[in-house]
């Protein structure tokens, strides 16, 4: 990866975690820490790796995306926005009554959201039931689906897994969000998920691990999952919960809490602060006062 | 005497020839959902994901997502139950053009016992907004309901049995319709709302009252959602009265419906043949059904109950 496009790729994830921020400040609630640990690979789907049509949400050959993890909802939004598919004004309505942003994905609600999510364990197998219809009509579309770490205690997901590599969807792959936090505090200490690796492979699954924040090593890992057309390819994203805002990070804020008045102004200060590292590229900036 | 199941699998078969876009899904019953029809000519386009349920509705909406019509089949007992969420989630929320077929639906399905008598499936089906509910009361009903939930844009719910049952319609019968039901046989004495086997068991009642001069009017409410209200209700301004038969619980299913229409639309004395909350066991069919209270005898019973009570007007 050339260092201009590394470049331009880290200061999308800045716009975006701004956003998310001020989403979930707005709303006076929203999942941030598990809405910024997703930020990068994300970024890295929707403007390197996908193939959309933001003008086209339903374009029948683009690549699918199943947020299955969907309380993380507030950062595929701001990629959405940010990306194209609607006008970033509706941000600010995200869980609003009536709003296109729900408090979780909803389909055909939201343009460029590909599937319902919100109830967890469910998008593994939506994901299989998609890359079977598309390589049945022979289409080259890929079908990715994010998820979260706690979400691997759900059973669903491993009869999507043997489903899965069973009917050999190498057109599939699974990320998993490795933040290691669930609702009520660490996936280890509630109901450990390791050797996850061990378990997918076991599953038939082809195992990629990387930095879920460092985009040469995402840009690896699914460069990696994608030349693999025999089986189903997950690639295990080491993530840190809250990434890229201290409050977040450091604190270790429960996952749901709503973020506070001066809490969002110290994260957006922060992550003004870290644009600024990327300031010759900004044009002139939109500042983020304009936003309540 | 054939089973509407064993009409479903031939449908299913004649609407793979009929169009590309339909694919059939089925966990590990298909030879008991008769979904091996379908599998047997179009292999490509069928799939066993094996004994998950959860799964088997998660892909069929996957597939839905992308263009096609899946038919998501397997018991009635553990489609609804097992895969509720995903039903809900992924099929009834977002209305997607999945169509969930549910055999062995009811107590006829007999010594295999409670587990697999589905006695509560259209309730749950019935509470989920967008979710079309269907009820087969034979084979030529199976397969015109089969052709019709292809046609209906959004979510199916089909309800099928285990059994063999005589015929109620003619092989010609064609026009069944979402939120439709069939005036089987009119009359000016009582309504009886059916469904499912129990329209063959309202056929008989109706033949007993006639000769104790009670004239019954009988329609089968294939569709129980949408329900055919002006169907219902024009026929309880005639007759005054009603009674509802089916094989699920009392609670949530066709008597409620009915009992809800009635009471805002209506109001009758109205008398229900049902299984009264309670669980099936193992047995016979035939065993079951009389045990619980699922024949013509209870109709006829009931329908002299509310007549000697009926509304006139």
């Amino acid at each position: 990866m050339n260092a201009e496009r590394k470049k331009t790729l880290e200061k999308t994830t800045l716009t975006v975690r701004k956003d998310i921020v001020r989403m979930i400040g707005v709303a006076k609630a929203g999942h941030l820490v598990s809405s910024l640990s997703v930020v990068d690979i994300l970024v890295y789907l929707y403007w390197e790796k996908m193939r959309i049509r933001p003008e086209q949400p339903l374009w029948s050959d683009r690549d699918r995306l199943v947020l299955s993890k969907g309380h993380s909802c507030a950062a595929l939004y701001a990629v959405l926005a940010n990306r194209g598919f609607f006008d970033r004004d509706e941000l600010w309505n995200y869980r609003r009554l009536g709003s296109m942003l729900q408090g979780h994905p909803e389909y055909p609600r939201t343009p460029g959201v590909d599937a319902p999510s919100g109830s967890l364990g469910m998008g593994l197998g939506i994901a299989g039931g998609m890359a079977l219809a598309l390589r049945l009509d022979s289409k080259n579309s890929r079908v990715f689906a994010i998820l979260g770490d706690g979400e691997l205690q759900e059973g669903s997901v491993w009869e999507s897994a043997m489903t899965a590599s069973h009917w050999r969807l190498g057109n599939l792959v699974a990320i998993v969000d490795l933040n290691g936090v669930q609702m009520e505090g660490s996936v280890s200490k509630i109901k450990g998920i390791e050797p996850v690796a061990a378990k997918f492979e076991a599953f038939g699954w082809a195992t990629v691990k990387c930095d879920g924040h460092e985009m040469e090593s995402i840009e690896k890992a699914m460069n990696d999952a994608l030349s693999n057309d025999r089986t189903p390819t997950v690639i295990l994203a080491v993530t840190k919960p809250g990434k890229g805002v201290t409050i977040a990070e450091k604190f270790r804020r429960r996952p749901a809490e709503p973020l506070g008045r001066h809490s969002m102004e110290e994260a957006l200060g922060e992550l003004e602060n870290m644009s600024e590292d990327y300031a010759e590229e900004t044009e002139s900036g939109e500042p983020y006062e304009k936003y309540p | 005497m054939k089973s509407t199941r064993d009409a479903f699998g031939e449908a299913l078969l004649k609407l793979g020839s009929l169009r590309e876009d339909i694919v059939v899904l089925d966990a590990d019953l298909a030879s008991s959902t008769r979904a091996s029809a379908f599998s047997g000519q179009f292999g490509d386009r069928f799939f066993n994901v094996g004994v998950s349920e959860q799964d088997l509705v998660q892909s069929a909406s996957g597939m839905a997502l992308c263009g096609k019509v899946p038919f998501a089949c397997s018991f009635a007992a553990f489609l609804v139950t097992r895969a509720f969420d995903q039903i809900r989630t992924t099929v009834a929320m977002p209305g997607l053009n999945v169509k969930l077929v549910g055999t062995h639906g009811g107590i006829t399905v007999g010594e295999d016992g409670i587990t697999h008598q589905a006695t509560e499936d259209i309730a749950l089906m019935r509470s989920l907004p967008n979710m079309n509910v269907l009820v087969a009361a034979d084979a030529v009903a199976a397969r015109e309901l089969t052709f019709l939930s292809a046609e209906i844009e959004g979510p199916v719910y089909l309800r099928l049995g285990r059994e063999p049952v005589p015929e109620v319609y003619e092989n010609s019968e064609r026009d069944f319709e979402a939120g439709g039901g069939r005036m089987l046989k009119e009359g000016d004495g009582v309504t009886f709302c059916t469904c499912g086997i129990m329209v063959n068991e309202a056929i008989k009642a109706a033949e007993i009252l006639e000769k104790q001069g009670i004239n019954a009017e009988i329609i089968d409410c294939y569709s129980i959602k949408p329900l055919p209200e002006q169907l219902i209700l024009s026929s309880l301004r005639r007759t005054g009265c009603c009674v509802v038969a089916e094989e699920h619980n009392v609670i949530g299913g066709l008597s409620e419906a009915v009992a809800r229409l009635t009471a805002t639309g209506f109001p009758v004395p109205m008398r229900s043949v049902a299984i009264n909350d309670r669980y099936g066991q193992s047995g016979s069919p035939k065993e079951l059904q009389e045990y619980y209270g699922l024949t013509y005898r209870e109709i006829v019973g009931a329908a002299a109950q509310v007549w000697a009570l009926r509304r006139r007007s």
